[in-house]
């Protein structure tokens, strides 16, 4: 099953690797990983988006629990959250495909960010099926490239993952 | 009080209460070594390689249960300290590793013995610093000391830049008396409803074993492992870790479980209906083939690390907390209990117990003309009265201490078990002989695991740390032709050595005594002889049967209850090998 482990650890140099290392050296799937600090610039927040059967996940959450820099975390999948994940993708435009692209861009919900005579730069999050679906339905040839965050989320309602 | 980098160290190592510290001396630490050299209270052991220093540090904490201390130089001091550090690492043994490091300003440049010890550690340490700030050096290894000691122990490294540590940067030193740590804390109480269950289930049980391990050693929690046994009557086995945390005479502990457990362990396991892990941690070479583990049993198990739960195999009844503490809160609710047990089972299980016992599967050939492995160490046990510290190498020869010597004290077997690292047992009995001049310290190894660190002797002689060591001498590396022997039709691959040493005139070139005996007659005499010269270090070649296997065996990928057996004894004598 796909679980979604919501991270909060010592933003020290050092602990990114620890993370990663623990799932090398363990032979633990990464989907994928996105990090940064959080408003107290003490913590970092990661999201880390991996597989695997119920007693592998708990092994996971068990030993990333070991890290002495992981202060908390959570798994989101065991409860009601919303994950969003970030892509800005670079298509190549022939002067007959722009107004398509552009009313795909829109049925989307997403933004064209740049624009050069011969390409456009769109914006859009959501969840990574969303994303999933619009690089689908746009020409494969004309995607230069593609580059995504790698989902993040937040539980809903009261609960959340703070000190 | 003002104090430079170098001086925080030695300071802090003494305000932390450190009495030896285990290293060997390189460019990046000599402000360190600078700092030691002007002080008296911290004693410096002076190894012949650091991979000795954290042996050495390592047999001193395991026979004392306080931390083992290091320092070494960065690059390839640092890498020489690792097979150490992974050594502790997988038996959970507490070691504070100070490494140097480059200065700040060239780290990241390959400069002149630049490795990354951090990053080359992570995977083998419970944590590790690198210390970029000098105010904050003294903070740190208080942390150190606190992660290394607290919950499941571990080594943790402290990799400090040289220039962290010049003379002449000084800043206000107070070492620190308590610190705490946001993102660590670990549980040591267990939780009461759990307790609660798993008490009705022991009680309820009509076939029931207590497997005990490490974690009772660890936890200092022999005393309530004993009461809590007595309290129930029911058989226990322990763990190669947990060997003397329960007393090996006592009729109720029968005998070690696993690969080269006893018959009755590794039956009554198989055949149990509840168990009881105490601070073990369900080991490959302790549950055999996961499938046909302990068919019928529901399983209890007390583990301070949660990771340690479920790993391998799944428990009815986990209990997250420290051994001791919960060992209390069980006995108090054991004789709060209502329930009854069913004697009249636990009667019928004796029974049944007392028969696989009387297979007797520890006996071997005693009139064989060649000496038996097994009774040297019976005759080491005796000549020692079963009070000495004993620590080991890694092979046959480990497991034949482990199986002969009765230990009936916890932090008395010294052995590398999770790693199974050879050259372990000398610089580990140099540790503990330092630990206690005046207890008798051997140190059990084999021809080929000697020579891994042979170069310790050297330290032995100038700290004047009288061990003895037994050197079952079979002329092969036996654990491996063993294998070869039952697995690849008995090719056997280079585990055997067409030069070996004589070993009595390399102990005589270290400036200690050599003996050399091959007859069984000459054993018991010559440990007597060894023993009374008490302020020297003996090497006693032993040349024993090379032909002598373990037994009993489970081999890969069988269950407890399918155990190979010694050949009928008589048989086994003057066999050729194949
Ligand atoms: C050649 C060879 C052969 C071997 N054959 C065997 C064999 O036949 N039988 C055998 O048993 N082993 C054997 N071993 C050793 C084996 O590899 C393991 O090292 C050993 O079985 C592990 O012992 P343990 O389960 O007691 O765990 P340990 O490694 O001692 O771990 C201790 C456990 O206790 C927990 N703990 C620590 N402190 C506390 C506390 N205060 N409270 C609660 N829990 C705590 C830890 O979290 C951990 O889970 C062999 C090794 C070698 C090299
Ligand atoms: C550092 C290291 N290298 C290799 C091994 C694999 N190994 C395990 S036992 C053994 C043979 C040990 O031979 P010896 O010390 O003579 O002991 P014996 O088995 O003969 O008693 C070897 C090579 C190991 N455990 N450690
Ligand atoms: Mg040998």
């Amino acid at each position: 099953m796909r679980h979604i482990i919501s991270i909060l650890m010592e933003n020290e140099s050092g602990a990114l690797s620890r993370v990663a290392g623990l799932f090398s050296a363990r032979g633990y799937n990464i989907e994928s990983l996105t990090v940064a600090p959080t408003e107290d610039p003490s913590l970092s927040r990661m999201t880390l988006v991996t597989r695997g059967n119920d007693d592998i996940i708990e092994q996971i959450t068990k030993q990333l629990n070991k890290l002495i820099d992981v202060v908390k975390l959570i798994d989101l999948a065991d409860s009601f959250h919303i994950e969003r994940e970030l892509l800005m993708v670079k298509v190549k435009t022939s002067p007959e495909m722009r107004d398509e692209i552009r009313s795909m861009t829109d049925i989307f919900r997403g933004k064209i960010i740049d624009v050069t005579p011969t390409t456009y730069i769109i914006e859009m999050t959501g969840p990574s099926e969303k994303l999933d679906a619009f690089i689908a339905a746009i020409d494969p040839e004309s995607i230069i490239e593609a580059v995504r965050s790698g989902p993040t989320g937040i539980s809903r309602g009261e609960l959340g993952l703070h000190l | 009080m003002e104090l430079n980098g170098a001086q925080i160290v030695v300071q802090s190592l003494i305000d932390e209460g450190v009495e030896y510290i285990f290293g060997y001396p390189g460019g990046a630490v000599l402000h360190l070594y600078d700092a030691i050299f002007q002080q008296e209270e911290l004693k410096h052991i002076l190894v012949r390689h650091e991979q000795g220093a954290t042996h050495a540090a390592d047999g001193y904490a395991r026979a004392t249960g306080k931390p083992g201390v290091v320092l070494v130089t960065s690059g390839p001091g640092a890498t020489n300290a690792v097979t150490g550090i992974a050594t502790a690492y997988l038996d959970s043994i507490p070691l504070v590793v100070i490494s140097g490091q480059v200065s700040l300003p060239v780290i990241g440049s390959d400069a002149f013995q630049e490795v990354d010890m951090v990053g080359i550690t992570r995977p083998c340490v419970k944590h590790n610093f690198l210390v970029k700030d000098v105010t904050k050096l003294a903070e740190t290894i208080k942390k150190a000391f606190y992660v290394a000691t607290s919950g499941r122990p571990g080594p943790v490294v402290i990799d400090i830049p040289k220039d962290i540590t010049a003379p002449n940067i000084k800043v206000p030193y107070s070492y620190p008396e308590t610190v705490s740590i946001r993102s660590y804390n670990p549980v040591v109480t267990g939780h009461k409803g759990q307790i609660k269950k798993a008490v009705d289930l022991l009680l309820s049980a009509k076939r029931p074993i207590i497997y005990s391990g490490g974690g009772v050693v660890l936890g200092e929690a022999s005393e309530q492992l004993i009461e809590f046994t007595r309290a129930l009557g029911y058989p226990i086995t322990n763990t190669l870790m947990g060997l003397g945390s329960y007393p090996a005479t006592d009729k109720q502990n029968v005998g070690m479980l696993g690969m080269h457990g006893t018959y009755e362990a590794n039956m009554a396991m198989h055949e149990s209906d509840v168990i009881i892990a105490i601070g073990a941690r369900f080991d490959d070479r302790v549950t055999g083939k996961l499938d046909l583990f302990c068919p019928y049993a529901k399983i209890i198990h007390i583990d301070i690390d949660p990771a340690s739960i479920s790993k391998t195999v799944r428990v009815a009844i986990p209990i997250v907390g420290d051994v001791k503490q919960v060992l209390e809160q069980m006995l108090g609710m054991i004789k709060e209990s209502s329930i009854q047990i069913d004697t009249e089972a636990l009667a019928q299980w004796w029974k049944q117990i007392s028969e696989w016992q009387a297979i007797n599967c520890l006996e071997f050939d005693r009139s064989s003309p060649l000496i038996k492995p097994q009774y040297v160490i019976e005759q080491l046990y005796e000549v020692t009265q079963g009070e000495a510290y004993v620590t080991s190498d890694v092979g046959q020869h480990q497991m034949w201490a482990a199986q002969y010597y009765k230990f009936n004290k916890p932090r008395r077997w010294i052995n590398s078990g999770g790693l199974g690292t050879m050259g372990f047992g000398l610089p580990a009995a140099i540790g503990v002989k330092l630990a206690f001049p005046e207890a008798n310290v051997a140190c059990v190894t084999g021809e080929a695991s000697i020579q891994m660190c042979i170069q310790e002797l050297s330290t032995a002689l100038q700290y004047k740390t009288p061990i003895k060591i037994l050197n079952l001498n079979n002329r092969y590396m036996g654990m491996v032709r063993q294998w070869q022997e039952f697995s690849y039709e008995s090719r056997y691959s280079h585990s055997y050595m067409d030069t070996i040493p004589e070993f009595v005139k390399l102990a005589e070139a270290y400036g200690h005594v050599g003996m050399r005996i091959d007859k069984p007659e000459e054993v018991r005499p010559t440990l007597e002889t060894a023993f009374a010269m008490k302020d020297r270090t003996v090497f006693i070649d032993i040349m024993t049967d090379r032909t002598e296997n373990v037994y009993p065996m489970i081999e890969a990928g069988k269950g407890h209850h399918d155990m190979k057996l010694r050949v009928a004894i008589g048989t086994s004598t003057d066999r050729e090998l194949a």
